[in-house]
């Protein structure tokens, strides 16, 4: 920068705090816009630009150095977090957001980790105390979680990955977990009454930190994760806003307070969906699948085909498809929408119900078939479309399986008993296009497949959907 | 910044944070958490600062993983979010568009 003609320090922060404060605004509208599908997109642009004038004002800090190390930084980093989102599957967004949650965990982290070790080293030569204890004490309790959050976020991103498969449980699990988060919240309580203490205690407050966000994710099941990576991310933005208080930053502090909050009643509408408590999510057994005692379910599956299904449809005045993650992982929902595409443009009255936990996260889905080209106005959540099943001709089923098993309604022993489900059973007809006759994904037999008005396409979901639309077009 | 300033900062964005999720749709939920994972990517201006006023070669080392990191968050949490709006079109959108 040419110092000769850089302007005074007063108004650099003049420029500095006005740009934060603009910052700030476009992420609230952002985020506000993103709350609606029809502004949906024009939300993100707000926040990016919001960021951007925030990264490009903090070069003009006052007695910055190191530009050549930061701009790398930025750079290297951008690449690398570009080229991946741009590559990664809509399938495997999940783990992703997970991932780059992870990333700004450790980034608050490593601003404590910078503020306390220089502390720790002007305490070590008895040079005057750096920061207040309220500014030590945010320091610390914003590096522990975030680094909780990163921890955890590797954790969970590597076990939706599949590079983790294991569900590591022990005796005492709970208490050794207690001991790692106790242990770090009382050297960081050392450090902060020692102005720093030495650098010895910072690196332990850290490495007990780290562990505990490994320890506490690893018992959790897959099908959890979603509402664990949810939290992290509330996580990490209060960790933000912490590390904001100690860099006197504003724009930190508001971001990371909205993204806290906000994400804090995301993680609970989330566990709600799924018919969770926060507290069980975290400290139960249930997300790895331990099947309960299944009920005897009486009668029997009957088949049926394409042609005869094709017909029904075609001749349908409504007809509702509910599709699971099932329909995604056999990459059937381009076909699944062209089908329906013919069926409207037969007249039929085509619809989407969506579960809540359809998908690996809540709205999973919704982004799966958007990907595929449905329009979000056929797409109809649990709540709006549950009445409508009992006018549908046709509730056709895909890849969904514990979402509209009707034993969730009656059977108290049922471990799924009380999640709400779809009420695919209420339909004229209902089609369940499946692989073969085997249980869910919690094991849990199904009642709904041996309903009398059941019937059931077997065949894997893109090739079923195939035949389907062959035998619509075929009815001519 | 005073303390308690700063304190009524914090108690308004959090209310702030809550009344902007409370009545969203479930539909746009992950989409949202992806978009609340960019907006806590501001961790880099934080970040950038620790980095531009480090001394000690520790400090530098750490700074410049804070701010890699940060500069991956906020990039990538950019790219997924709006890889995942754009692709919310309503059906009248998809007609304008030339249909199927």
């Amino acid at each position: 920068m040419d110092v000769m003609h850089a302007p005074g320090v007063a108004s650099r922060f003049l420029v500095i705090d006005i740009s934060y404060f603009l910052t700030a605004a476009l992420f609230i509208m952002g985020l506000k816009r993103m709350s609606s599908p029809v502004t949906a997109r024009s939300g993100i642009l707000w926040a990016g630009a919001g960021m951007a004038v925030a990264t490009l004002v903090s070069f003009l800090y006052p007695g910055m150095s190191n530009f050549e190390l930061i701009i790398a930084a930025i750079v290297v980093g951008s690449i690398i977090a570009w080229w991946s989102g741009k590559k990664v599957a809509m399938t495997d967004m999940p783990q992703m957001i997970a991932l780059y949650n992870g990333m700004g965990g450790g980034a608050a982290a490593a601003i404590a980790a910078v503020e306390l070790y220089r502390a720790a080293f002007a305490n070590a030569v008895n040079a005057p105390v750096q920061h207040s204890a309220v500014v030590m004490t945010l320091a610390v309790i914003g590096g522990i979680i975030g680094a909780i959050s990163f921890s955890g976020s590797l954790i969970a991103w590597a076990k939706l990955q599949g590079v983790l498969n294991k569900t590591v449980r022990f005796g005492g699990q709970k208490f050794v977990n207690g001991l790692l988060f106790l242990g770090s919240l009382v050297v960081g309580f050392i450090v902060v009454m020692h102005h720093g203490a030495d650098p010895l205690h910072v690196s332990l407050i850290f490495a007990l930190a780290l562990l505990f966000g490994v320890a506490m994710t690893l018992p959790i099941g897959g099908a959890d994760m979603p509402v664990v990576i949810s939290l992290y991310n509330a996580l990490t933005g209060l960790a933000v806003a912490f590390e904001g208080f100690v860099m006197n930053n504003a724009a930190m502090i508001i971001a990371g307070t909205v993204v806290g909050s906000a994400g804090t009643l995301l993680t609970q509408l989330m566990a709600k969906a799924m018919n969770r408590s926060l507290a069980n999510v975290l400290f139960s057994d249930f997300g790895s699948g331990g099947g309960g005692a299944a009920t005897a379910v009486s009668g029997s599956m009957k088949p049926i085909e394409a042609s005869d299904v094709g017909v029904m449809m075609a001749f349908a005045s409504k007809v509702i498809v509910v599709p699971g993650y099932g329909m995604a992982v056999a990459q059937a929902q381009h076909k699944v929408w062209e089908m329906c595409q013919l069926l409207i443009d037969r007249g039929v009255t085509v619809k989407f119900a969506i579960h809540p936990v359809a998908g690996r996260m809540p709205g999973h889905m919704n982004v799966l078939l958007a990907e595929a080209g449905v329009p979000y106005d056929l797409i109809s959540d649990l709540d709006e479309i549950n009445a409508e099943f009992e006018t549908a001709d046709v509730a056709l089923i895909i890849g969904a399986n514990d979402v509209v098993n009707p034993v969730a309604r009656t059977d108290k022993s049922s471990p799924i008993y009380g999640m709400p489900i779809l009420n695919a059973d209420k339909a004229k007809n209902v089609i369940v296009i499946k692989r073969g006759q085997g249980a869910g994904f919690s094991g849990i037999e199904n009642a709904l497949f041996f309903l009398d008005n059941t019937r059931m396409l077997y065949g894997d979901g893109q090739k079923a959907a195939a035949e389907l639309v062959n035998a619509i077009k075929a009815v001519g | 910044m005073t303390g308690i300033v700063a304190l009524y900062i914090f108690m308004l964005a959090a209310f702030t944070g809550y009344e902007i999720i409370a009545k969203v749709p479930v539909i746009l939920h992950t989409p949202l958490m992806s978009g609340s994972n960019f907006v806590h990517g501001i961790v880099l201006v934080g970040a950038m600062v620790a980095l531009g006023g480090a001394v000690t070669p520790l400090e530098k080392i750490i700074g410049f993983i804070g701010v890699l990191l940060a500069a991956g968050n906020a990039v990538g949490g950019y790219v997924v979010t709006e890889r995942m709006l754009e692709m919310f079109k309503s059906s009248g959108a998809r007609k304008v568009g030339g249909g199927h």
